[in-house]
């Protein structure tokens, strides 16, 4: 129960009831876990169905709840994503999300920030590694990146002061800030990292960043087992590049987030082997692929199905199914450092299928 | 005449792949005819700043002393704790139009603004300049960078405009004017025309701020439209960072507003050896400010400062660019020979260069490397 006390603490009181059933889930050990499956647009379908086909052979207790992505705009959340689809994941507590294409045009709001504004999914969370055997310019990169999601820079607000005068705010709360530093630590806590790194510029924005900063250290103060330190963005990028083993958790406002996420999965190979896991109010976890539907090789059996399930191991150790998420990313990174299983992106010629098989055959 | 020197520094910095065998060239067929009075000595400002900032200009001015380099410092001790930049500091740096400056120290959360973006500020310094290149003889992980990285110096999330809305809520404002964006790009443009550069990149985040970006974009458009022969491309700044840890040689110069361009610098600079090597400056209408490219704020760490271990050459390869500026072509050749001709050596190398030579010690090299 010292979870559940951890839990009660980090997500505060609102959700004991998410907490309870959590527990019942564990307690009751054969009943599966609900988790909603989006498997998306392009070569979506094609890596879900990899993803099924792993958690089966690993008999991960879990039973997929698929929503597609409708044709039509769903009045209630003014996007293509429909009200059940929403609330499935709200039940659920857990969901996977392939790559999704938001059609061009007026009148509805991106799939994406449809998920982010409804589900409250405030902190995204990459652990970014390098894959042995799978060789780029960096290696030893064992980090993870934790964006805070719903403010800053993405605020939306924007106007034209006069002519040719435009602004942009960025907004930093300290509600969000909190909450977002208190996830970092938490992580870092039962995920067994040592360091928490702010990322900042709070040199010339005093105001904002420093808030941020504040907030990070009212959180830090709470967990003096795990180092913390501050560091400026600009630094920040120049110490990744030249070294990345500096660096073990990162807390970050969104816009830096969003670079530093993107710039460190550069280091490990591209979005394709990134996992990403968006962690919302009330306990809600949803792991996502970040690379795109990719339609120029949809349905040819091509597609690279690592970011979908690294992203579906970071939902079991939020499920906290430790052994299932150890046992299936060991798969897929044995698989990739063997190197006779490759997708075309990888460098080899292995359709999904046989990829998959080869996963299944590691377990 | 401009035009000329610098395409081949260009082309100096292009020699990449054949270091150490072939010595690079120092002498030309083609030389520079001064009107007369050039060799006059020109004053520069200089501000040695804080931390490292007094041992690296320092190895400027010995340097330039060796060389008998035309030029004479009047220098100012300017510090980051200071409220403003003392008048006499402005009024040298407007009599002489050119300053040298190392960094100045911004206390975090002080409540005091930062130094080095007030004085570009007030010189209405627009445009930032990095030069982020593989330096012959300088293993890095990657190969064939050249990135020139211009940035708009004066705006954006610099504005400094901030104040708390309600407890708990901060809002800090994103200026975007057609008036800078327009200027920046026109500098871009212009920089890649003379320098005989192919490619602009504007590096953004117009899928979210749509508005803001949005114009910094269109003028870009506006301005690429001038210049057929330079091709233009757009990109998303956290795009931007990933393809340049994967892929840097793509990219040739690149045009982005304020924050970005500090991102995207370090990043350049990171790749290509270090924020130690890469020069820079900052330069408008009037006046020219020259100092470490990337991280030109930072003034580095005591211990470093206390052991002298601070690395020159940035401040040296800036002060090439300043030579060239003040029109003295052959003696910024020199001196760049001469600092390529020390790291490609590698006998004296920083910290930062996997070495462990003392700031004097590279300079004592690069002044017995000077023809």
């Amino acid at each position: 129960m010292a979870l559940m006390q951890v839990l009660r603490r980090v997500l505060g009181g609102s959700c004991s009831t998410q907490i309870s059933s959590t527990a019942r889930a564990f307690s009751s050990a054969p009943a599966p876990i609900k988790a909603t499956l989006f498997p998306g647009d392009g070569i979506g379908p094609e890596i879900a169905v990899s993803v099924k086909q792993v958690f089966q052979a690993a008999e991960v207790p879990i039973e997929w709840e698929e929503h597609y992505v409708g044709d039509q705009i769903d009045p209630r959340t003014q996007s293509f994503l429909t009200w059940e689809s929403l609330e499935s994941v709200r039940r659920n507590r857990v969901g996977l999300k392939g790559p999704m294409a938001t059609p061009v045009g007026k009148g509805h709001r991106s799939l994406n920030l449809t998920l982010r504004k409804e589900l409250n999914l405030y902190a995204n969370v990459r652990p970014c590694y390098s894959l042995p055997g799978y060789k780029t310019r960096y290696d030893n990169v064992d980090l993870v990146t934790i964006r805070e999601n719903t403010e800053g820079e993405y605020s939306g607000l924007e106007h034209q002061v006069v002519r040719g005068v435009v602004e942009s705010l960025k907004i930093i709360t300290r509600q969000a800030s909190l909450r977002v530093a208190e996830y970092a630590f938490h992580f870092a806590k039962t995920h067994g990292r040592e360091r928490v790194s702010a990322i900042h510029k709070a040199n010339i924005m005093q105001k904002t960043d420093g808030l941020f900063l504040k907030c990070c250290r009212e959180v830090a103060e709470k967990y003096p087992e795990i180092t913390y330190e501050e560091v400026v963005i600009d630094n920040c990028c120049m110490m990744l590049v030249k070294n990345p083993a500096l660096f073990d958790v990162l807390v970050m406002p969104n816009l830096y987030g969003d670079i530093i996420s993107d710039l460190c999965a550069g280091l490990v190979g591209g979005l394709g082997l990134t996992a990403s896991c968006n962690i919302g109010e009330a306990g809600i976890a949803l792991a996502e692929a970040v690379h795109g539907s990719a339609p120029d090789i949809a349905g040819k059996n091509m597609a690279n199905p690592t970011a979908l399930l690294l992203s579906a191991v970071t939902m079991l150790r939020h499920l906290e199914l430790y052994d299932k998420a150890e046992r299936i990313q060991d798969a897929i990174l044995n698989t990739i450092a063997e190197g006779k299983y490759r997708t075309a992106d990888l460098g080899g010629s292995s359709s999904t299928t046989d990829f998959t098989k080869a996963i299944c055959g590691h377990l | 005449m401009a035009r000329r020197s610098l395409s081949l520094f260009k082309a100096l910095t292009k020699t990449t792949t054949s270091f150490s065998l072939t010595p690079i060239p120092i002498s030309r067929s083609v030389t520079y005819m001064p009107r007369p009075g050039d060799g006059t000595p020109r004053s520069v400002t200089l501000i040695p700043g804080d931390g490292i900032g007094p041992l690296v200009t320092n190895a400027v001015e010995q340097v330039m002393q060796a060389m008998h380099a035309p030029l004479y410092f009047e220098k100012y001790e300017v510090h980051g704790d200071m409220n403003r930049i003392p008048a006499e500091v402005i009024e040298s740096i407007k009599k002489n139009k050119v300053c040298l400056k190392g960094g100045l120290r911004t206390p975090v959360g002080g409540g005091v603004s930062s130094l080095n973006v007030s004085l570009r500020k007030e010189l209405d310094l627009y445009a930032s300049l990095v030069n982020c290149f593989n330096l012959p003889g300088l293993p890095t992980r990657h190969e064939n960078v050249d990135i020139v990285v211009i940035r708009e110096n004066t705006e954006g999330e610099y504005a400094g405009l901030e104040h708390e809305v309600v407890p708990g809520v901060v809002e800090s404002l994103k200026v975007i004017t057609k008036f800078c964006s327009e200027r920046i790009a026109k500098y871009a443009f212009e920089y890649a025309y003379l320098n005989n550069r192919k490619t602009v990149t504007a590096v953004h985040k117009a899928n979210i701020m749509k508005l803001a970006d949005g114009l910094f974009l269109e003028s870009c458009r506006e301005v690429a439209k001038k210049y057929p022969s330079i091709k233009y491309t757009e990109i998303i700044v956290d795009n931007c960072c990933m393809q340049l840890v994967s892929k840097p040689e793509q990219f040739d110069v690149m045009v982005t507003p304020n924050l970005y361009g500090n991102l995207v610098a370090n990043t350049a600079a990171g790749i290509a050896g270090g924020t130690g090597v890469m020069p820079g400056g900052n330069v408008g209408a009037d006046y020219a400010v020259f100092e470490q490219g990337a991280s030109a704020g930072n003034v580095g760490k005591e211990k470093m400062v206390e052991r002298k271990k601070a690395n020159p050459v940035a401040l040296l390869l800036s002060s090439a660019m300043m030579l060239r500026h003040l029109q003295f072509p052959s003696f910024a050749d020199r001196l760049e020979t001469a600092v390529k001709r020390v790291i490609s050596e590698g006998k004296c190398r920083t910290k930062d260069l996997g070495g462990d030579s003392t700031t004097q010690e590279v300079v004592d090299a690069v002044i017995a490397h000077l023809d």
